[in-house]
């Protein structure tokens, strides 16, 4: 009669029964008349906490531990009585921000981190994927115990089945299909689902009531009521002990921790979340849950211990899994209908939390670890596709089948291994780390990303290694050894024992460690570190919700603006064009302004539209997208190291040009000093050329001047005539010369002088010399004498012409300073050191020897005033000089006043001209 | 009653040059050879003009010009500037100094004739 057929039958008309009823749900709600916006509903919603674990399991974990089993449902008791200070926070923060999920929670509060998202995201995949397992495995289970009635057969392993033969494979595939169905409809901005709702709160009812019927069946049907059953089993000392706390081996210990790690499972589960948090309409609903659902626990868990009694002294011996209880006494009584009935509620609890279960992850997988990296995937142009909503939608059907294939391997994988209790706490402690994120961002500021991203991954890695991975040794994927003596043998690693910490069951030990890491790590981290502006902007968001008033769209972070013209396509990408429409609507109307196209593009509109799509794609992707939009948004880290590196470069170059302008200064400095030198030349140039055009003009006065006279009058006597013509003559005649020897002192200088230099014989330079100049010595009167012969004389090379103007120069000079009458001039030569050295002698006046230089500069003429005015030219001394130097000799005077002056040089003899050394010096004595 | 001349210069075939035509004109003619010369001659008799060169030994004849001018006695006196040095600068210092007429050489004997005898001829 209890074919399978006919289980399956009945299963798949509850599921029908549930989507109906889910369906009304939603239905109503898009009409506005919501049925869920009801606290009674919402306290029943909350009971999706109990799935098979409370159905089948509380029972076997009874059996072995008596009351043991309670700790689990104190702690959401607990909990509860507080939920109207830390619950009521927590929902007005997720409705305030449309949060979405869990992830999207703690992400959002730290800096909307999409690490911290992905980081949650994982975490929670990993550690609820065991607790969906044991859903399966306990359906299935149920299934394949009740199929064989009226035998009570218990289930084979699961890994001696093939995989096609596997109930659980298609219970996990239909549950897949029913969760798309529910779940994956349309995507709403708030992640609502008003007829999930529904139907969560009337499988709880349905479950409830399975429970109660069967344990009422059990106590009053099979028994006589609750105290029969106990003085029953207290005649069975096993039975006995497990009713009293203290022999049941709990400690009080094992108690407190397990109490409160369901008080924290009930809030960070993410079923839990979702339901209690997300799909909360109204705050108000607290009060009633904070008394309704710990009734519903109670009643619940009233028939679990005389379940458990009974059924161990029913079955007393004959290997029934305790966990089976509940399906398997009524079977045992013949009671085909109401086993079924237990079926149901078993099928219904497990059924629900999977649903639940995996649509909030996923909305995490989707959100925080998919849409972000196909968003950075620029091939996809996912910012060209003008309907995301598809996409979204598609990836997380994609998710949830995943999901439940995940939780179907690892049922397949490592089923047997526990008991169903011990594998919902093992997912129970992995949640539990999200604890000290939440609670610490909720209540404190301080708290950094990196604070929680720390804490987090260590109280995970603490739970990975206390608990999980034992759990594989358990399952025989790791030696046994692992356990017993710890990795590579060291005993303080024990991952059951860590540090020596003995005595607490595992899940109180695990418990112990991974908060003792998460929140230590999380306080250290975060005091250690700084936050950023949207982290403390963040954090201030949270812990002051309260004192914000109904601000939802207000966003101080926001600095830049967007118009609605390209918020409104950007959401109905995410959203569908229509909902996009209304959701602008709203905010136009709530506004006070018509239409959205009026709406002013500021900072408002822009958090606006970010926290609307956050309710699609998840805070952090939200912000990403709008932020492509928006003008004048924050430096990414690209551009600030564009900044930083112009702005080196700029140093570099202003570093470069400090030191060209240095180098600059110093050319500078060396062109003045150029300049000046070169000023100074001109300046002697110039003076040069003034003194030779005066002494030019000088001339010229005279020759003009008789011209002109003569000239006018051609009365002037004869003599008068003849000396005016004679005066004209001769300054004519000096004014040549004058010229001539400019000339050739300029020649000299500016070394563009021809010199025909040959070997000369001195004494015929000499008495050529004295032959020239014989005419003048005679007209003065003055004596000349010479040494020179005729004889071969020394040798020189030189230019004989220049040499003659020399000595004729020395000598003119002379006869010039010579009294008539009394002067005597005297040549004499003499060679010594491979020099020769020819003295010029006068008995004239002398010159002093401050003049002895003076006489050697053009145009200075020293002369003996009482001669008057110097005759000659004043350059013939220099020019003499300057021919002899060229030669490689000298000429200079020695002389004092009263004394006569003897001007002498020396030349080298018969050596090319060359530069005087040091013994031309010695020479020159 | 003649006009004074006193030509100041050391080039004595300018001199000669100057001394003839001064003379030729009936002006009276002194002749100094440096600048102390000069002033010593225009104390014992102060001339009506002075043609003063500028490169003169011992003292050159800005000097002169400025020691004449600076004296209240020979106010009236005109004093004439005869040199080779020609550039815009001298000529300006002369003028500055108080000369009465600057002239370069070589000059034109026919202009210097008539710029005196202008000079000598206006006021008595």
């Amino acid at each position: 009669m209890l074919q399978g057929w006919v289980i399956v039958l009945v299963a798949f008309a509850y599921l029908g029964v549930l989507f109906a009823v889910a369906y009304y749900g939603d239905k109503r709600a898009e009409a506005g008349r919501s049925i869920i916006a009801n606290p009674y509903i919402y306290a029943l919603s909350l009971a999706v906490y109990c799935s098979t674990w409370t159905f089948y399991g509380s029972v076997g974990r009874a059996a072995s531990t008596g009351i043991g089993f309670l700790p689990v449902y104190l702690g959401p008791t607990l909990m509860v009585a507080l939920w109207w200070y830390t619950m009521r926070k927590i929902i007005r923060i997720t409705k305030a921000y449309r949060i979405t999920s869990i992830a999207d929670f703690i992400s959002s509060r730290y800096g909307k981190s999409q690490m911290l998202g992905r980081l949650v995201t994982v975490i929670a995949v990993i550690g609820v994927i065991p607790y969906i397992s044991l859903q399966l495995k306990a359906i299935s289970g149920s299934f394949t115990i009740l199929r064989h009635y009226p035998r009570i057969v218990m289930p084979t392993q699961a890994v001696a089945q093939p995989i096609l033969n596997d109930t659980a494979l298609y219970i996990a595939l239909m549950l897949a299909a029913f969760t798309i169905l529910f779940g994956t409809r349309h995507l709403d901005a708030t992640e609502r689902h008003e007829g999930l709702v529904a139907a969560i709160a009337f499988e709880s009812v349905v479950k409830l009531l399975g429970f109660l019927v069967v344990g009422a069946f059990v106590t009053f049907g099979i028994y006589r009521g609750f105290g029969e059953i106990f003085r029953l089993a207290q005649q069975v000392p096993r039975l006995r002990a497990l009713m009293t706390v203290a022999d049941t081996g709990n400690t009080y210990g094992t108690w407190g921790f397990l109490t409160f790690l369901s008080m924290l499972s009930i809030v960070t589960l993410p079923r839990q979340f979702q339901i209690s948090v997300v799909e909360n309409v109204d705050e108000d609903h607290l009060r009633k849950a904070i008394w309704l659902f710990p009734l519903y626990l109670f009643l619940i868990n009233v028939f679990v211990l005389p379940i458990a009694l009974g059924g161990m002294m029913l079955f007393a011996g004959r290997g029934v899994d305790a966990d089976t209880f509940v399906l398997t006494l009524p079977m045992a009584q013949q009671k085909e209908a109401l086993a079924l009935f237990a079926f149901i509620g078993g099928l219904s609890a497990g059924t629900g939390m999977v649903i639940v279960e995996t649509i909030a992850l996923s909305t995490m997988v989707c959100n925080d670890l998919v849409m972000p990296v196909l968003l950075r995937v620029k091939w996809l142009r996912l910012n060209e596709r003008p309907d995301l909503s598809r996409l979204l939608l598609s990836i997380r059907r994609w998710a949830i089948t995943g999901i439940l294939m995940l939780g179907y391997i690892h049922f397949r994988a490592a089923g047997e291994a526990y008991a169903l209790v011990a594998t919902g706490l093992i997912s129970f402690a992995a949640v539990a780390q999200f604890a000290p994120a939440i609670f610490g961002g909720i209540y404190w500021r301080g708290g950094t990303r990196d604070g929680a991203i720390a804490g987090l991954s260590a109280g995970f890695a603490v739970w990975a290694y206390t608990l999980l991975l034992p759990s594989f040794a358990k399952s025989g994927w790791l030696p046994a050894s692992f356990l017993t003596e710890g990795p590579f043998g060291i005993p303080l690693l024990k991952p059951q024992q860590l540090f020596g910490l003995s005595g607490l069951d595992e899940i109180s030990h695990c418990l112990f460690w991974s908060m003792l890491a998460n929140i230590g790590i999380h306080v250290v981290v975060s005091l250690a570190g700084r936050q950023s502006i949207t982290e403390t902007g963040q954090a201030t968001m949270f812990v002051d919700v309260f004192r914000r008033t109904q601000a939802p769209e207000r966003s101080g972070l926001w600095r830049g603006s967007a118009a609605v013209e390209d918020l409104l396509p950007l959401l109905g990408r995410f959203l569908g064009p229509d909902r996009a429409r209304e959701a602008f609507l709203a905010y136009a109307r709530r506004r006070g302004v018509d239409s959205p196209e009026q709406l002013r593009a500021d900072a408002d509109l822009v958090a606006f539209a970010e926290t609307q799509l956050a309710g699609a794609i998840g805070g952090a992707s939200a912000r990403v997208m709008v932020a492509s939009l928006v003008q004048e948004q924050p430096p990414g880290l690209d551009e600030v190291m564009d900044i930083l590196d112009e702005a080196s470069q700029v140093r570099a170059y202003s570093r470069q040009l400090e030191q060209k302008s240095r180098e600059l200064e110093a050319a500078t400095a060396e062109l003045r000093a150029a300049n000046k030198l070169l000023q100074e030349l001109d300046r002697m140039k110039d003076d040069f050329m003034s003194t030779v055009t005066h002494e030019l003009r000088t001339p010229l006065t005279s020759i003009r001047a008789f011209s002109e006279i003569l000239l006018e009058d051609p009365e002037i006597h004869l003599p008068e005539r003849k000396r005016f013509l004679a005066i004209i003559v001769k300054e004519t005649q000096r004014l040549t010369r004058l010229i001539n020897q400019v000339l050739d002192l300029s020649k000299i200088e500016s070394g563009s002088a021809e010199w025909h230099t040959t070997e000369l014989d001195v004494h015929e330079v000499i008495r050529e010399s004295v032959e020239t100049s014989s005419q003048l010595f005679r007209e003065s009167r003055v004596e000349l004498v010479t040494s020179a012969g005729t004889d071969a004389g020394p040798r020189v090379m030189a230019d004989r012409d220049r040499l003659v103007q020399v000595l004729i120069n020395l000598l003119s000079n002379a006869v010039k300073v010579c009294r008539p009458g009394e002067g005597r001039v005297e040549i004499r030569l003499a060679v010594s050191n491979g020099f020769l050295r020819v003295d010029v002698q006068d008995n004239g006046p002398g010159i002093s020897p401050a003049d002895h230089e003076t006489v050697f500069e053009k145009f200075r003429q020293v002369g003996d005033t009482l001669t008057g005015k110097p005759k000659g030219t004043g350059l013939g001394l220099p020019i003499s000089r300057r021919i002899v130097e060229h030669f490689g000799g000298r000429l200079w005077v020695e002389s004092e006043l009263g004394k006569g002056a003897t001007f002498s040089f020396i030349l080298p003899l018969e050596v090319p001209a060359a530069k005087a050394g040091p013994e031309l010096a010695q020479a020159a004595g | 009653m003649g006009k004074r001349i006193l030509i100041v210069e050391d080039e004595p075939n300018i001199v000669i040059s100057l001394e003839f035509l001064m003379k030729r004109e009936g002006f009276e003619v002194e002749v100094a050879t440096d600048g102390e010369a000069a002033l010593m001659a225009v104390g014992e008799s102060a001339p009506d003009l002075v043609l003063l060169d500028i490169m003169l030994p011992k003292m050159n004849g800005f000097e002169v010009c400025q020691k004449l001018r600076a004296d209240p006695r020979w106010r009236g006196m005109k004093i004439v500037m005869l040199t080779a040095k020609g550039r815009e600068t001298e000529v300006a210092k002369g003028m500055a100094l108080g000369a009465d007429l600057y002239v370069t050489k070589p000059f034109s004997t026919k202009d210097l004739v008539a710029q005196v005898k202008e000079l000598l001829g206006s006021g008595t």
